[in-house]
């Protein structure tokens, strides 16, 4: 068997614009997620990044069902998931659970601790007798470095960086081969932020998980992927091992992207030859012709209006880059 | 136009030579109904004209409470100033009465908002809004005003201005509504300019256009600018001085290059270590154990003990450690600041 745990094929998710009220017509689809594949191998960390807007998110809760594909497969374990329906897919899907982005609405205040991390087990009864779940729950809590006894606690009483383990304590509790982290640490301060990330990475190390690591902040993807895609408008432009992305870039956003973060490194001031793109991301409802990226890419010529750039491995650049002149370039060691 | 900045060049105490802002053991505290809150307990700093001081700290560290005081924004109740001045060229601002203050603010003082979508007006255009300043503290008329209006838009770049000076703030991109922001504070030509974390809720390629704008329109005017941040990368990349704030106190103050290759408070190296870095990838990041404190129970001593490593008795007692002078022009709050500064 293979190690790949985790593999999307074309997939596309459209939302509707529609006009009407009663009648309801069409008028176009916002693109959130235009045909990404990509795979995820046992043990593996694969980081997301991209602008706000770009799907990440959509791509995330694709991931995890809860959101329906428009088109394309999600193969978890070698099953597809958007074929798979009631019983087969509710089992199918304790094999990949989420971590969410704001510990401070993801969790229902008027749960208790206990009852929230608990709560899979209502939903998945045959995983853990009943009689064993109160201890299940206090297990998970001590594994994610709270303490046991607070399971009557209310998720108020906790900080934010204590809530966000809460959530890393919930999405554990089916053993889950899968996390989808969908921006786990972007509310917290930076040194909550590290406290997280380590758990994770200790987390990942003890059980053998495999993370989709999802986030805008460059240098915490780096610390935490092995391999990293950087997504546009709805599609991968760029992917690769985390030294290919972020030492030598070939796609232009890639550049502009890591140009763009500041160093925290004040001798490098002024030194770093920094990309600012011009003006904001277009539409996913409208996007550009041929490549997205053209419109604020100083590499465009009329190729890139008239033809899409596939995302593989060219002349010039050795990893996957979805650019007709991709071409690696030397980037000033990010932190 | 000029008239009426003469007005305030015409307060008594106004003295041309003293420093730009300067900041003196101010206090602010939120009585509230689950005790006192002391969000800010002696912050102390000086700002020079064309200089760029950050304030970096966690959330809850009195950053930007310590703006509001500035500012004069301070909700009162529950905040009080219970002590300190605020010196605007040798003017203490939180003696002036509500109607001076007015024409500090914009005038003198300017301020920059973290959400620019809940800190403009919704319901009205950002023409009307730009031009409310020129109306009312300019006297200029309706068209006077538009005309200015279109001008500073285009001044913060935002492209097609004479069109877009009649949108409303909900049809402006995040980075553009952040540029309508820095027109209106930049206005009336403000000595002082305050950012409170002007970028923390844009994308990075956004946030390198808006931090290149600000530092172009601080060199065309000389300004001094305040910059609230728990982003050190971006301080490193703007920053002449840095004022690190932990639980309302400046613990450290020093200018930019010193800090960041050798601080001297642990809070300030426990920081720099906890940020992801390329050179520590596959190791665990460095973690500042426990929480930062409540506001209202600060510990005794030095409000970072119970997190610190270096910490003593000495440091659990009163008084908290005085700002040690490290250098001339650099202080740090911390009895053992030699063997933080030494320590590799």
């Amino acid at each position: 068997m293979s190690d790949v745990v985790l593999e999307t094929k074309g997939l596309v998710k459209h939302f509707p614009i529609t006009r009407g009220i009663v009648f309801q017509s069409k008028v176009g689809a916002v693109r959130a997620v235009d045909g990404v594949d990509l795979q995820l191998n046992r043990g593996e960390t694969l980081g997301v990044v991209g602008e706000s807007g770009c799907g990440k998110s959509t791509l995330a809760k694709l991931l995890v069902g809860l959101e329906k594909p428009t088109s394309g497969e999600i193969n978890v374990r070698g099953e597809d998931m958007v074929r798979l329906k009631g019983r087969d897919l509710r089992r199918a899907r304790r094999h990949i659970q989420m971590v969410l982005q704001d510990p401070y609405t993801s969790l229902n205040p008027r749960m208790t601790v206990g009852d929230i991390v608990g709560e899979p087990f209502e939903i998945h009864p045959d995983v853990t007798p009943r009689s064993g779940r109160t201890k299940a729950v206090q297990d998970l809590l001590d594994i994610v470095g709270l303490n046991p006894d607070h399971v009557n606690r209310y998720p108020h009483q906790f900080s934010g960086g204590q809530r966000q383990r809460i959530g890393i304590a919930r999405a554990l509790a089916l053993k889950p081969e899968i996390i989808v982290c969908d921006e786990p640490v972007s509310a917290l301060d930076v040194s909550i932020q590290a406290q997280v990330i380590n758990l994770l990475e200790g987390l990942q190390d003890e059980l053998g998980l495999s993370y989709i690591f999802i986030a805008h902040d460059l240098s915490v993807v780096r610390h935490i992927s092995d391999r990293v895609a950087v997504m546009y408008l709805g599609k991968i432009v760029e992917a690769g091992g985390d030294v290919a992305i972020y030492e030598q870039p070939t796609h232009p956003y890639t550049q502009a992207l890591l140009s763009a973060v500041p160093v925290p490194d004040p001798r490098l001031r002024g030194q770093r030859d920094q990309i600012v793109l011009e003006g904001d991301v277009p539409s996913p409802a409208n996007p550009p012709s041929g490549c997205r990226f053209r419109t604020r890419c100083w590499k465009a010529q009329d190729i890139c209006a008239q033809e899409e750039p596939k995302l593989e491995i060219r002349d010039r650049s050795g990893h996957p880059s979805a650019c007709h002149f991709a071409e690696a370039r030397e980037m000033f060691a990010s932190g | 136009m000029t008239d009426i900045k003469a007005e305030i060049d015409a307060l008594p105490g106004l003295d041309p030579q003293a420093p730009l802002l300067d900041v003196n053991d101010l206090h602010v505290e939120f009585r509230t109904r689950d005790g006192v809150a002391r969000a800010v307990n002696g912050a102390n700093f000086t700002l020079k004209p064309g200089e760029t001081l950050c304030i970096l700290g966690e959330s809850g560290c009195g950053k930007s409470v310590t703006a509001q005081a500035i500012m004069g924004i301070l909700d009162t109740p529950p905040g009080f100033i219970t002590e300190g001045q605020v010196r605007y060229r040798g003017i203490d601002l939180l003696k002036l009465p509500e109607a001076e203050r007015r024409k500090v603010r914009a005038n003198h003082i300017a301020m920059i908002f973290q959400d620019a979508l809940s800190a403009l007006n919704p319901v009205y255009s950002v023409g009307f809004q730009l031009g409310e300043l020129f109306r009312k503290h300019r006297g200029m008329s309706r068209g006077d005003a538009k005309k200015r209006s279109i001008e500073l838009l285009d001044q913060v770049r935002i492209p097609a201005a004479r069109s877009r000076v009649t949108d409303y703030p909900h049809q402006f991109s995040g980075g553009m509504r952040q540029r309508v922001m820095i027109a209106m504070a930049l206005a009336l030509d403000p000595e002082v300019l305050i950012a409170d974390e002007p970028t923390t809720a844009l994308d990075v390629t956004v946030q390198a256009q808006i931090m290149n704008l600000l530092a172009d329109l601080q060199n065309e005017r000389n300004m001094g600018l305040i910059l609230i941040t728990h982003d050190m990368g971006v301080v490193a990349d703007v920053a002449d001085r840095i004022s690190v704030m932990y639980a309302g106190k400046v613990v450290e103050e020093a200018p930019v290059y010193d800090i960041y290759a050798r601080p001297a408070h642990p809070y300030t190296r426990a920081l720099l270590e906890s940020i992801p870095r390329l050179d520590h990838k596959g190791r665990q990041l460095n973690v500042i154990r426990g929480l930062p404190p409540a506001l209202t129970a600060i510990p005794d001593g030095c409000a970072f003990h119970p997190r610190c490593s270096y910490a003593k008795d000495d440091c659990r007692q009163d008084p908290p450690p005085p700002p040690y002078a490290v250098q001339p022009n650099r202080t740090a709050r911390c009895h053992f600041w030699r063997e933080v500064v030494g320590d590799e």
